[in-house]
């Protein structure tokens, strides 16, 4: 990585091209792509200026969805927010519960079991697989093929689905963790499910892939389209595949080692154009690499128990103190900073939403590109509006 | 990683002027934090994300928080003598503490991979003295971060290329996460050509009829 250079963000008047006279060849048209657009993940808009059909300029505009779930978890108390940040992002509730937990564990001393520390790992890598299937159906929903990837991709996450309805009883806002453990045990016939879905993943990835990525459509599509550098990349705190896909070697199970990853023999796939075909490539490869952990997660699991003794569902008042406490989600860093004042609900409850930091370079992205491809750049950005807003 | 201690040494070594602080966590598994006074907030920034030795190229997390004006109760045992006996008793002790808004910043390195490093700067008060330095210009993942604390609190970062609000719409008026901030009864309202048509009858007859 070279050294970083200050990079101010770009703040500037565009104005037409101009020909070979000096006279401006057109006008700007200004759209405004969303809220309600198919293609913006949620309601998310874009101020985009065009200059015929090149992107000079580009704007997001957040807030759509904002509830202040910062506010309401401040009023309420620390296990009350726990079904909350299912909602963040919807795609990925067992990761979330799992940063907010560890924060709150950091806060409190609290240690999880053995047997909770692997559910946990399963758990977030079962999410890694279906939010990373879909969302390379997304992808390529964006990219004009309309259905038919995302049927593929929707087939297997229900699958995945099925288990965490299984074990949670919520398919999507699963509610699981607990401060020092998780809240319900997995029986010998989810481990037998959950060891065959692993087993069979593999084959529908090599399925998936025999379908896209030698595909001519895809690859004139995604190479070389909305390269970011890495040193920019890390400049903007990009954080997840989209950091990765520059070639930057930054995974927090690697780098943090929380929870029991340092146990499991895996990889961290690294891009090397930092352009869209890497993100793409990137997130296919760290699918396999979270068939691996599965794997020895589900071979290696002990037996009970599931929760630490020491935690208390009722009348939990963590002593006074500040932590911030961070997991390597499927989208990317996902942090909770806490400062707790003594009493039954957080003082300060903050999310580090990965979502929305990793827009930061929409702009960046996008310019010199078609609207077309400006819909593409930000589909492979990955991002939920329940994060992105709060 | 080198100790807050090392570094607090090493910036004042290299920045004479400025007032650090090691503000304590009572929570053991937290870290420490450098508190900053708001003038050399950028200074010491650069320095911690040019150092060799630190390399914070990474800024992770960009927060506020709002710690409004409290008097803080500390209990204290003190030993008094009554009528020539020994006594324990107990004293409460109360400090004002003055309102002001914090930003907290988290640092880590991603070429070094360690972290964090955790800068808070303070403003003067919560009123008018909310201005701190922008350190967008330095970590570009903090533009949208320091929106959303300008936003939520009210913090004015001086510096920011770009400081509009994030999430709240831009008529919007206040500050929601402060920690005095009354919701009002509405959000939703504003002014409907129906109120305008009413002001304007009310100028064609400014006197009142009674009934």
């Amino acid at each position: 990585m070279s050294a970083l250079a200050a990079m101010p963000p770009r703040s500037f008047e565009v104005t037409p091209k101009l020909d070979a006279q000096g006279e401006p060849m057109g006008e700007l048209l200004e759209i405004s792509m969303g809220p309600h657009h198919p293609s913006t993940h949620g309601v998310f808009r874009m101020d985009i200026v065009l200059d015929g059909e090149e992107v000079v300029k580009l704007k997001p505009v957040f807030g759509y969805l904002h509830r202040n779930h910062e506010k309401i978890a401040e009023g309420i108390s620390y296990l009350g927010s726990m079904p909350y940040t299912d909602r963040l992002d919807y795609f990925c509730s067992m990761t979330n519960n799992w940063a907010y937990a560890l924060t709150i564990e950091k806060l409190a001393g609290l240690t999880p079991p053995e047997r909770a520390e692997y559910i946990r790992v399963i758990m977030a890598e079962l999410t890694r697989l279906q939010n990373h299937t879909s969302l390379i159906g997304f992808f390529l929903q964006d990219m004009g093929a309309l259905g038919t990837p995302m049927m593929y991709a929707f087939r297997e996450r229900e699958k995945i689905l099925d288990l965490f309805e299984a074990v949670s009883g919520a398919r999507m806002m699963c509610n699981y963790m607990r401060f020092g453990g998780v809240r319900a045990d997995v029986n010998d016939a989810w481990i037998a499910q959950a060891r065959q879905l692993t087993d069979g993943y593999g084959k529908f990835l090599d399925e998936f892939e025999a379908f896209l990525t030698g595909n001519e459509i895809l690859l004139a599509r995604t190479q070389g389209v909305g390269t970011l550098p890495a040193a920019l990349a890390v400049n903007a705190s990009m954080t997840g595949p989209m950091l990765r896909a520059a070639g930057v070697n930054y995974d927090l199970r690697k780098v943090d080692k929380y929870g029991i990853y340092s146990r499991f023999d895996f990889k961290v796939p690294l891009g090397e154009h930092g352009d869209l075909y890497d993100r793409y490539m990137v997130r296919v490869l760290e699918m396999r690499e979270s068939i691996k952990i599965l794997q020895q997660a589900l071979r290696d699991i002990p037996a009970w128990p599931i929760m630490d003794p020491k935690s208390k569902l009722r009348g939990f008042r963590p002593k006074p103190g500040e932590v911030y406490g961070r997991v390597e989600g499927p989208k990317g860093e996902l942090g909770f900073y806490v400062i707790s004042d003594g009493s039954p609900n957080p003082y300060r409850y903050r999310v580090r939403p990965p979502s929305l930091i990793n827009l930061t370079l929409l702009e960046d992205m996008c310019l010199g590109y078609k609207v077309s491809d400006a819909v593409v750049i930000l589909g492979s950005v990955d991002i939920v509006l329940g994060e992105v807003d709060r | 990683m080198e100790t807050l201690e090392q570094i607090k040494a090493r910036l004042e070594h290299a920045l004479p002027l400025t007032k650090l602080d090691l503000v304590a966590n009572e929570c053991p598994a937290g870290e420490r934090s450098l508190l900053v006074d708001t003038a050399s907030g950028f200074a010491v920034a650069k320095f911690l994300r040019d150092d060799p030795q630190l390399k914070l190229d990474y800024c992770s997390n960009v927060t506020g928080v709002d710690w409004p004006q409290t008097t803080i109760k500390t209990k204290v045992k003190r030993k008094v003598q009554v009528e020539g006996v020994e006594k324990e008793i107990e004293e409460t002790i109360e400090t004002l503490r003055s309102g002001h808004l914090e930003v907290v910043y988290h640092l880590y390195s991603m070429e070094l991979k360690h972290g964090p490093v955790v800068l808070r700067m303070r403003t003067g008060n919560r009123a008018n003295e909310t201005h701190v330095p922008s350190l967008t210009p330095l970590w570009r993942g903090a533009e949208l971060q320091e929106r959303e604390v300008f936003d939520l609190y009210g913090i004015i970062f001086d510096g920011h290329p770009d400081l509009r609000r994030l999430l709240m719409w831009d008529d919007f008026q206040g500050f929601p996460m402060r920690r005095d901030y009354v919701a009002p009864d509405d959000f939703e309202y504003e002014p409907t050509p129906h109120d305008k048509v009413l002001e304007q009858a009310k100028k064609h007859y400014p006197v009142e009829v009674k009934p």
